[in-house]
């Protein structure tokens, strides 16, 4: 497999940056940058690490089922990611999450029929003193109410994609 | 000798290593305590929480197994702190476990049920929905019931560490985590079943065990596994006479708790349809049954028929009967029917390594010392493949001692991998590859070198010199195929040399021409394939002794059925020289030991009044061959004795030694006869596949 120009600088800076017998401990970075591009860790995203890294399918497998950032199947333009760990949920977290099902028409894990928008319940993403806290691609909102939800996700369909992506 | 640290444990002052952990030391003073995922040999998880104990100082409890033991410390394992978190730590276990221990294969001798009765946990709080996942099948080997594994991770560590293979791997996470093998559904790995055995619950189980019996419903006999020359104890399990499965978990016998596919599982060869249990004799061009009577007169007939004629008898032993069988066949070829005539199908060259060796003391390497020498240099063998246990003794070398190991061979091997370096050589190249690592080599303090039939005649001296030209401390290890086939040599099965190597002074023909010599009254075949893919040899009469109508047999005048190594008592000597008791585990209607064929025909033809017992053997093996003077109680006790070569040995410069190249999955005659064996997808398996 090869990856776009900026991806494979990524993939080098970080291979180099490993001392010598222990190009193993890239696994999770590699398998995150490949992902943004990718959009998920499909089977040949597998057998690709397996070969830059020197390590068993099973090493990757191990890692890509552990971690739920890493996905096997691809996520919308926009993965909208909403935490409902105590914090958040004290202050509408848990709505807001049911809020976002209906309005996007879609569950926990699930895509919108245009792959514009996936979503996703998290655990607590380290926002806690703003919650509700959700996570679009790799930007924060803080505070989020229905309100500010439904008003990001129209800028967001407005744009047609042209927004900041992942 | 670093200073040793001394700590109080139950109020029990204990003396030990520094590095030691508490664990292993709380052992030292008899205080066990409980652990599932620590395993003696293995790297640490700390992750069953099960040997949670209180250390002074120490706010919480600490897990014994991670924990190194320090100056002055003091340990209480017997506080009701300690005992409180045990009780939980069994009750969390429990919470997914679906308690079908009635069903359960390892009812009886599971580690959870033993912590389970000891801790207590009998009451359960947990009243949430069980997580189910259906039971796996991996391979024809190996089964797994996510439910009862409590993630201990031993099978992924054994698999990982013990056997270099890593074919086990950790999936998904907290509670949804499970054991995942190598190919997404199934495995392909060494189907050796060392995950199974050391799972402390039911939660691997083997496609030749699982379902069949109760544990405490078997009878276990320790004895030594009939296929590769590394001699395994194995424990076979037997249920109404039928053994059904192997295993080692007391971790006694050299290769404490190893065993390869074979050792553990394909031990069922004994109980093949395919067996032979009738005597046969050829007549109007056919074998037919016959009474052991009739197949006996008519083998005494030509046998004295050839003595009376002063024509030649040729023999040819086996590569898997017993010493004890192998010094009394030679005894009646040489002393009783005058004849040198004898061999057997050479896997390696042993007498060329002791002609090399004469007289040099403590120059042969013993399993043990695959495990404690600083360096290991393989010629010419895929260990993995061929000899599991001696490969297995070498990675644990490397992971606990750093030794180094050198490879030369002509393709990959596991070894490679924790090489210090590897030389690929072409075929007949590997004398000279050696030549690469000399100075390497010269800066070890002392070197185990095995080699496999690569090197043979002349060149096994020449290996030698090598080993003397390093300056260092050397042993060998001459690698040979078939459970017995350095006995087979040390008791004289061979043209030329008698029991212990000792020359003979008219040397007999080698087993490839007398499967040539038109002259032969009678060849007497025992518990060898010479023939197959040949034509019938010209001589007049025919005899073979063997479990199964194999392509020699086929050909034969007389065919007697032979009894297996897990069918008789007596003694084996495996490829680094030590001798190992066999033990009869199962009987199998309607055959003979080949010692008691022997014996009786003995009897018959006036050599001898009454038929001899294989312990009667052993002790004239014990007297009168060089090298083999072993305490023979300590030998019925159990315990491996080392033998060596005698100061007068001499080489044997006739014939081919070759090498059948088994595999994993494959042992001549008995590996087609072993069902698992042929059931495996990774069958027949490949040399040099690394
Ligand atoms: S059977 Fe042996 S090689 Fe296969 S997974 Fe189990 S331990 Fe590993
Ligand atoms: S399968 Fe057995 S050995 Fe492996 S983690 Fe589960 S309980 Fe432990
Ligand atoms: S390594 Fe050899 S002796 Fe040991 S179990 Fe396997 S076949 Fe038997
Ligand atoms: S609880 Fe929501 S960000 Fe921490
Ligand atoms: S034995 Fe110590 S944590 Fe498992």
């Amino acid at each position: 497999m090869k990856f776009s120009e900026q991806t494979e600088a990524r993939l080098a800076r970080l291979i180099e940056s490993r001392p010598p017998g222990h190009l193993r401990s890239a696994l999770v970075p590699m398998l995150l940058f490949i992902q943004d591009e990718v959009g998920a860790i499909t089977p040949e995203v597998v057998e690709e690490v397996c070969q830059r890294l020197g390590v068993s399918r099973r090493d990757v497998e191990e890692v890509v089922s552990y971690y739920s950032m890493l996905r096997r199947k691809p996520a919308g333009r926009y993965h909208i990611q909403i935490c409902t760990n105590i914090s958040c949920m004290l202050v509408g977290g848990a709505e807001l999450f049911e809020h976002a099902c209906r309005k996007l028409g879609i569950g926990h894990h699930g895509v919108t029929e245009d792959g514009m928008f996936s979503l996703e319940e998290v655990e607590c993403i380290g926002a806690c003193c703003w919650g509700p806290a959700m996570q679009v691609n790799y930007d924060y909102h803080h505070h989020v109410t229905p309100e500010v939800f439904d008003r990001l996700i129209e800028q967001l369909r407005d744009n047609g994609g042209k927004a900041r992506e992942r | 000798m670093p200073e040793l640290i001394r700590l109080t444990i139950d109020g029990r002052s204990v003396e030990v290593e520094p590095g030691t952990l508490v664990i292993e030391a709380a052992r030292r003073v008899g205080v066990k305590i409980p652990s599932f995922c620590y395993y003696e040999g293995l790297s640490l998880a700390g992750a069953c929480r099960m040997c949670l104990v209180e250390v002074e100082k120490m706010p919480k409890l600490q897990t014994a197994c991670t924990l190194v033991a320090t100056p002055g410390m003091v340990v209480r394992t017997d506080t009701p702190q300690v005992a409180e978190a045990r009780r939980a730590m069994v009750e969390f276990l429990l919470t997914n476990h679906p308690l079908d221990c009635p069903v359960c294969d390892k009812g009886g001798e599971c580690e959870l049920q033993d912590m389970a009765f000891r801790y207590g946990a009998a009451e359960s709080r947990y009243l949430e929905a069980k997580h189910h996942v259906p039971e796996q099948q991996w391979s024809p080997v190996v089964f797994y019931d996510r439910p009862r594994c409590i993630l201990c991770y031993r099978c992924v560590r054994v698999c990982d560490e013990g056997m270099g293979v890593g074919a086990l791997g950790v999936v998904n996470r907290g509670g949804r985590s499970e054991i995942a093998p190598n190919r997404g559904d199934h495995l392909e790995c060494d189907e050796c079943g060392a995950c199974i055995d050391i799972c402390p619950v039911g939660a691997l189980t083997s496609g030749m065990y699982r379902y069949q019996t109760r544990p405490w419903e078997m009878n276990h006999v320790g004895t030594i596994c009939a296929f590769c020359a590394d001699g395994c104890k194995t424990t076979l399990g037997v249920y109404h006479d039928r053994i059904m499965r192997g295993n080692n978990r007391d971790r006694s016998g050299l290769n404490g708790e190893f065993l390869c596919i074979k050792g553990r599982y394909a031990a069922d060869f004994p109980h093949h349809p395919a067996r032979l249990s009738r005597p046969l004799v050829r007549q109007d061009g056919e074998l037919r049954p016959a009474s052991w009577l009739e197949a006996l007169s008519l083998v005494e007939a030509r046998l004295r028929e050839a003595l009376a004629a002063g024509s030649p008898i040729g023999v040819i032993g086996s590569n898997h009967t017993t010493n004890e069988e192998n010094y009394f066949l030679q005894k009646f070829a040489r002393q009783w029917l005058k004849t040198n005539h004898l061999d057997h199908q050479r896997t390696g060259d042993v007498p060329a390594l002791a002609s090399a060796l004469a007289g040099r003391e403590g120059t042969l390497a013993s399993t043990e010392d695959l495990y404690t020498a600083r360096a290991v240099l393989v010629v010419g063998a895929d260990l993995a493949q061929q000899h599991p246990l001696l490969s297995w003794q070498i990675r644990a070398n490397w992971r606990h001692h750093r030794a180094r190991i050198y490879v030369v061979t002509t393709g990959p091997v596991r070894e490679d991998r924790y090489a210090a370096r590897s030389v690929r050589v072409e075929p007949g190249g590997e004398l000279e590859g050696l030549l690469a690592l000399a100075e390497a080599l010269r800066a070890e303090p002392d070197l185990v070198i095995l080699f496999g039939d690569a090197i043979q005649g002349e060149d096994v001296a020449r290996l030698v010199a090598f080993g003397d030209s390093l300056g260092i401390p050397v042993k060998y290890v001459c690698l040979v195929d078939y459970a017995n086939s350095r006995g087979a040599a040390d008791m004289g099965l061979l043209p030329d040399l008698g029991p212990g190597y000792q020359p003979l002074e008219r040397p007999g023909m080698t087993l490839e021409e007398m499967l040539e010599c038109p002259d032969l009254a009678v060849l007497w075949v025992v518990g060898a394939n010479p023939l197959i893919g040949r034509q019938r040899p010209p001589s007049r009469f025919l005899l073979v002794q063997d479990l199964f109508l194999t392509e020699t047999a086929r050909l034969a005048d007389v065919v007697l059925p032979a009894a297996s190594a897990y069918e008789k008592d007596g003694t084996v000597t495996n490829v680094c020289g030590e001798v190992q008791r066999l033990r009869k585990v199962v009987a199998v209607a309607g055959v003979k030991t080949d010692l008691e064929i022997f014996s009786l025909l003995a009897c018959r033809m006036g050599f001898q009044k009454d038929p001899v017992g294989w312990e009667t053997v052993l002790r004239e093996i014990a007297d009168a061959v060089p090298g083999y003077r072993l305490s023979v109680p300590a030998l019925l006790a159990g315990a491996p004795q080392r033998t060596h070569f005698a100061s007068q040995a001499s080489s044997s410069r006739r014939g081919k030694v070759r090498s059948a190249r088994d595999t994993l999955f494959t042992s001549g005659t008995l590996g087609r006869f072993a069902t698992i064996l042929s059931q495996v997808r990774e069958a027949p398996g490949a040399l040099y596949r690394g």
